[in-house]
C-alpha cells in the first residue's frame, strides 16, 4: 500500500446478497482534497460508515497516522478526529439548530447544559458556514439546503484530522457551494485530510488534487496528483464504457398544450406564475434554493394549496385540491427530498414501485395484480438500471442514488400526462444520469410535457427546450434553449443587490 | 409561528383554566381547599411516575409495567417494614427492586432490541405476579408510626406525597431540560439513527431512563402503601394507561422527541380533576369508564392533530 496520512487497508463488507467493498485499499494525504467517485452503488459512501463507525468491517483495517485504529462505534470515530457529512441527513427534527450542531457534545458544565454558550458557539458556527438563521430555530422547519448546511456547521465543530464529505452538494445551491468550497479549501490549507464523494465531475475537477475510484465494490484507481489525469479517463473507469456527449439533446416535434398553469400563487410562489408546457416539450424550472420552484410544483400538483389560480390540462380546466386529484388528471411528481417524501425504507423495492400505479393495475380495483406488480417492478429496475440483488430488498438498503431511481421509476410506472420532476438526478451517477435523460427525451417524445427543476446549471441547459428563471418567489424570466447560457441564468437567478458574491 | 408555538405550549393550559373555573361555577362542593387537597393527594402516584414516563415517551419508547411495580414497590414495602421496623430499608429495598425491574426492561429493548411494548407488557405481567407471590395473594398490614410518616404526615398544610410529587417535578423538569441526559433523552427519541451517528450512547440512555422509571414507580408504591397502610398485590392496576393518557394529554408525543414537564402536570391535574368531579357528581362507575376511555381517545387525537400540523407547516417551508 501506498503511504498516507489515512489509509484505508484490504477493507471488505458485505450485506445480504451484495459485497459493497472488496479488499479496497488507498491512501489519504493530510492537507489534500480527496475525491471519491464511482457509480452508484460502488460502495462509496459504506467505506465513509465504515469510517465513522456507523458499519463495521467485515475484514481490513484502517489507519490513521500509522496506527490502526478500530471503530466500534461513532463515539470512538468522533474521539479519534474523524468527521463525517453523511449522504443522507442525520438532524433531530424537533431539536433546535443549536443543539443539533452540538448533538453529542453539548456544552455543558457538570452535566448540566450551558445554554447561552451554546447558542453562541453556534451562531459563531452558522456565520462560519454563511447562513443566517436563528440557531433556536426548529431544525424540521428549515428547507431541505438550509439542513445541510446545519449538518455541514455540525461535522466542523468537531476538532477532527479527517473530513468525510457524501455528496454534500446535491441539495445546495451555487452559493452555498461556493462556501462549502471556501471552508474546504480552509480545512485542506490547516493540513487536513478530507475525503470528498461526489458525481459532479466539474466540483470533482476544480475542488480536489487526488482521486480514488470504486468500481463494484472494487478499488480500480487513485491518482495522488488530479491533474495527471482526465475528466474522460475517470469517467470511463467509473463507468468501464465511453459516455460521449451525456446530453444528447435532439430537437423534437413539439404539439399542443398538456399543462397550463394560470396566475397561481401559492406557499412560497408571491407573485402570481404562469407557466405552459406542450406535448413532447421539455421546461426546465432553474433558480437558488428557496426560489420557489419546488413550491411551485407541490402547488401544481395538489401538495400545497394555492390562493388564487388555475391549472388546465389538454385544455380543460382541472379542479386540483390533493394530490390524488392531481393524479386522476395525469400529473406526477417526483419529488426533492427523496429521504422525507419519497420512499418508503422498510418496504421493499416492488413494494415502492407499485405504489402509485396500482391503484390503476388491480383486479376489479381491488385485489392486487401480483403478476403484473412483479413484471412492473421488474421492467423498473431493469430499465433504470437500480442495482438491487432482488426486488424484495428493502429500499432503504439501497445506495443513495439507487433510491432516487426506485422513486423515479415508481413514477414513470403512472403513464402520465405531465411529469413534473424536481431535482431528478440529485445523487444519480454520470452512467445512470445519461439514461434518466435518454429516458426524459423518451418521454417527451411519446408526447408528455416534462418540467424538470435542477440546480445544476449545464443540466437545465443541456436538457431542456425552454427554461423558466425563478427567483424570490416569482418567475422573473423565460429564455428559450438557444438563447440560454449559464451567465444569463444566474445573474437572473441571483437575489438582487446580492449580485457581486457569487459564484456558479 | 411565534404564536403558533405559544398555542401549541400554552393551549392544554388554557383548556385546563377553562375547565377548573367550569367546573368551580357548576359543581358544589370542587372549589373547597378540602376538596383541592384531595384532588392534589389522589392525582400524587400517578403525578410522580409520570415524570419519568415523560422520559420514556420523550425516549421513543413506553412503560406499560409501572403499575405492577407500584404494587411490587408496596409490598415490598410492607414486608421490609414488618420486618425490620426500619423505614430507611423499608424505602431503599423497594427501590432497588424497581431498578432492577427497569433494567431489565432497558436491556431487552435497548440491547436485545424487542420493543417496548412486547417488553413491557411481559414485565408488566411478571412483575405483577411476582407482587401476588411475595404477598401470598393478599393485603399486608402495616401498624408501624414511623413507615405513616411518608404517607400520612403534612408539612405547610399539605400532606407529604403532594410535596413529594412537587420534588419530583422540579427533580425532573431541570433534568430533562437543564442537563445532557435530558437532552440526548429527547434526541434519542426524536431521531435514533441521528443520536447514535452523533455519538451519543443510545442503548445506555434507554437503559438509565427505564431503571429511573422502575425506580420511581416502586417508590411511588411505597408511598401509597404508607397512605393506605398496607401494601396491596392489586394496588396500581390500570396507573400505567392513566400515566400515558395524563403525558399524552400534556402533548408529549407518543413518536417520541417532544415533551414538556409543564405539560405533564397539566396532564395529571386534568385526569385528577376529571376523576374528582365525576366523583362529586355522583357518576355512576360504569360511566366515569366511559368518560376516562373517552378522553384517552381525545387525548390522541390531539396528538395527531398536533403531529399534523406540524408536518404541515414543514412541507410548507420546505
Ligand atoms: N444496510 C445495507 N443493507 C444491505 N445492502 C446495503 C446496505 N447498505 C448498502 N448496501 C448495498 O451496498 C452497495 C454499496 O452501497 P453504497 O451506499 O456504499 O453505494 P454508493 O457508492 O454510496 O452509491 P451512491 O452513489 O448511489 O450513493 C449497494 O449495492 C447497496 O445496495
Ligand atoms: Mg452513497
Amino acid at each position: 500500500m501506498s503511504g498516507g496520512f489515512l489509509r484505508f487497508e484490504s477493507i471488505s463488507k458485505s450485506f445480504p446478497g451484495v459485497k459493497a467493498l472488496d479488499t479496497v485499499s488507498f491512501g489519504v494525504e493530510s492537507g489534500s482534497v480527496h475525491a471519491l467517485v464511482g457509480e452508484n452503488g460502488a460502495g462509496k459512501s459504506t467505506l465513509l460508515k465504515i469510517l465513522s463507525g456507523a458499519y463495521r468491517q467485515d475484514s481490513g483495517s484502517i489507519v490513521v497516522a500509522g496506527e490502526h485504529v478500530s471503530f466500534a462505534s461513532p463515539i470512538d470515530a468522533i474521539r479519534s478526529g474523524v468527521s463525517v457529512i453523511y449522504q443522507e441527513l442525520h438532524l433531530v427534527p424537533e431539536m433546535s439548530i443549536a443543539e443539533n450542531i452540538y448533538l453529542g457534545h453539548l456544552p455543558n458544565r457538570f452535566g448540566f447544559l450551558e445554554s447561552t454558550v451554546m447558542l453562541d458557539l453556534a451562531a459563531t458556527q452558522l456565520a462560519e458556514v454563511g447562513v443566517q438563521v436563528d440557531p433556536r430555530e426548529k431544525v424540521g422547519r428549515l428547507p431541505l439546503a438550509l439542513r445541510q448546511m446545519v449538518e455541514i456547521a455540525k461535522a466542523l465543530t468537531h476538532d477532527a484530522r479527517i473530513f468525510a464529505f457524501d455528496e454534500p452538494t446535491s441539495s445546495l445551491s451555487a452559493r452555498e457551494v461556493s462556501r462549502l468550497f471556501e471552508i474546504i479549501e480552509r480545512l485542506k490549507e490547516s493540513g487536513k485530510a478530507v475525503l470528498y464523494v461526489s458525481h459532479r465531475m466539474d466540483e470533482v475537477f476544480s475542488l480536489c488534487n487526488a482521486i480514488t475510484v470504486l468500481r463494484d465494490g472494487k478499488h480500480v484507481f487513485t491518482e495522488n496528483d488530479l491533474s495527471q489525469t482526465s475528466r474522460s479517463e475517470v469517467v470511463n473507469l467509473m463507468v468501464g464504457r465511453e459516455i460521449e456527449d451525456i446530453y444528447g439533446y435532439k430537437s423534437r416535434l413539439i404539439g399542443e398544450p398538456v399543462l397550463e398553469v394560470k396566475d397561481v400563487v401559492a406557499e412560497g410562489i408571491r407573485k402570481p406564475a404562469s407557466l405552459t408546457v406542450r406535448a413532447g416539450e421539455i421546461v426546465g424550472i432553474f433558480g437558488l434554493v428557496g426560489a420557489g420552484r419546488t413550491e411551485l410544483l407541490k402547488a401544481i400538483f395538489g401538495a400545497n394549496r394555492f390562493a388564487s389560480g388555475s391549472i388546465w390540462i389538454d385544455g380543460v380546466k382541472r379542479r386540483i385540491e390533493s394530490t390524488r386529484d392531481a393524479i386522476k388528471a395525469g400529473i406526477a411528481l417526483c419529488p426533492e427530498d427523496r429521504k422525507d417524501e419519497g420512499i418508503f425504507a422498510i418496504r421493499s423495492v416492488k413494494e415502492n414501485n407499485n405504489l402509485s400505479a396500482r391503484r390503476r393495475n388491480a383486479h376489479m380495483g381491488v385485489f392486487i395484480k401480483e403478476r403484473w406488480e412483479h413484471w412492473n417492478a421488474l421492467k423498473q429496475v431493469e430499465r433504470l438500471r437500480v442495482r438491487t440483488p432482488t426486488i424484495q430488498q428493502h429500499v432503504g438498503n439501497l445506495s443513495g442514488g439507487n433510491q432516487q431511481k426506485v422513486v423515479l421509476g415508481r413514477w414513470l410506472s403512472e403513464n402520465p400526462r405531465v411529469i413534473l420532476l424536481d431535482e431528478p438526478t440529485r445523487g444519480i451517477d454520470i452512467g445512470a444520469k445519461k439514461e434518466i435523460y435518454d429516458l426524459i427525451y423518451e418521454l417527451a417524445e411519446s408526447g408528455v410535457g416534462v418540467v424538470v427543476v435542477s440546480s445544476e446549471l449545464p443540466e437545465v441547459l443541456g436538457v431542456c427546450d425552454r427554461i423558466l428563471v425563478m427567483r424570490e418567489g416569482e418567475i422573473v424570466r423565460e429564455i428559450d434553449r438557444t438563447e440560454a447560457n449559464q451567465g444569463l441564468l444566474l445573474e437572473l437567478a441571483l437575489p438582487t443587490g446580492d449580485k457581486s458574491g457569487a459564484a456558479a | 409561528m411565534r404564536p403558533r408555538q405559544l398555542w401549541e405550549t400554552t393551549g392544554i393550559l388554557v383548556v385546563f383554566v377553562v375547565f377548573v373555573l367550569i367546573l368551580a361555577a357548576t359543581v358544589e362542593n370542587f372549589a373547597t381547599p378540602i376538596n383541592i387537597r384531595t384532588i392534589l393527594v389522589s392525582v400524587s402516584v400517578v403525578g410522580m411516575v409520570a415524570c419519568t414516563m415523560l422520559f420514556c415517551l420523550a425516549g421513543g419508547d413506553f412503560d406499560l409495567s409501572v403499575g405492577s411495580t407500584v404494587a411490587l414497590g408496596g409490598v415490598i414495602a410492607a414486608l421490609v417494614v414488618n420486618k425490620t421496623g426500619s423505614l430507611a430499608y423499608a424505602v431503599l429495598i423497594p427501590v432497588c427492586v424497581g431498578a432492577v425491574v427497569g433494567m431489565v426492561n432497558g436491556f431487552f429493548i435497548a440491547k436485545v432490541g424487542i420493543n417496548a411494548l412486547i417488553t413491557t407488557l411481559a414485565t408488566m405481567q411478571i412483575v405483577r405476579g411476582s407482587a401476588q407471590l411475595a404477598s401470598g395473594g393478599s393485603s399486608i398490614g402495616v401498624s408501624n408510626e414511623s413507615f405513616a410518616a411518608l404517607g400520612q404526615t403534612f408539612w405547610l398544610g399539605l400532606p407529604t406525597p403532594v410535596w413529594l410529587m412537587i420534588g419530583f417535578f422540579i427533580i425532573f423538569g431541570v433534568l430533562l431540560n437543564k442537563t445532557l441526559f435530558g437532552r440526548n433523552t429527547l434526541a434519542v427519541g426524536g431521531n435514533p439513527e441521528a443520536a447514535r451517528l452523533a455519538g451519543i450512547a443510545v442503548a445506555r440512555t434507554k437503559i438509565a431512563v427505564f431503571t429511573l422509571q422502575g425506580m420511581v414507580a416502586a417508590f411511588a408504591g411505597v408511598v401509597l402503601a404508607s397512605r393506605v397502610t398496607s401494601g396491596q398485590p392489586t394496588a396500581g392496576l390500570g396507573l400505567e394507561l392513566q400515566v400515558i393518557s395524563a403525558c399524552v394529554l400534556g402533548g408529549v408525543s407518543l413518536t417520541g422527541g417532544v415533551g414538556t414537564i409543564t405539560g405533564v402536570i397539566v396532564g395529571v391535574l386534568i385526569m385528577g380533576v376529571l376523576e374528582n368531579a365525576m366523583g362529586l357528581l355522583n357518576i355512576q362507575a360504569f360511566w366515569k369508564l366511559v368518560i376516562s376511555g373517552s378522553v384517552l381517545l381525545l387525548a390522541v387525537t390531539l396528538d395527531r392533530l398536533k403531529h399534523k400540523a406540524s408536518l404541515r407547516r414543514k412541507a410548507e417551508r420546505v
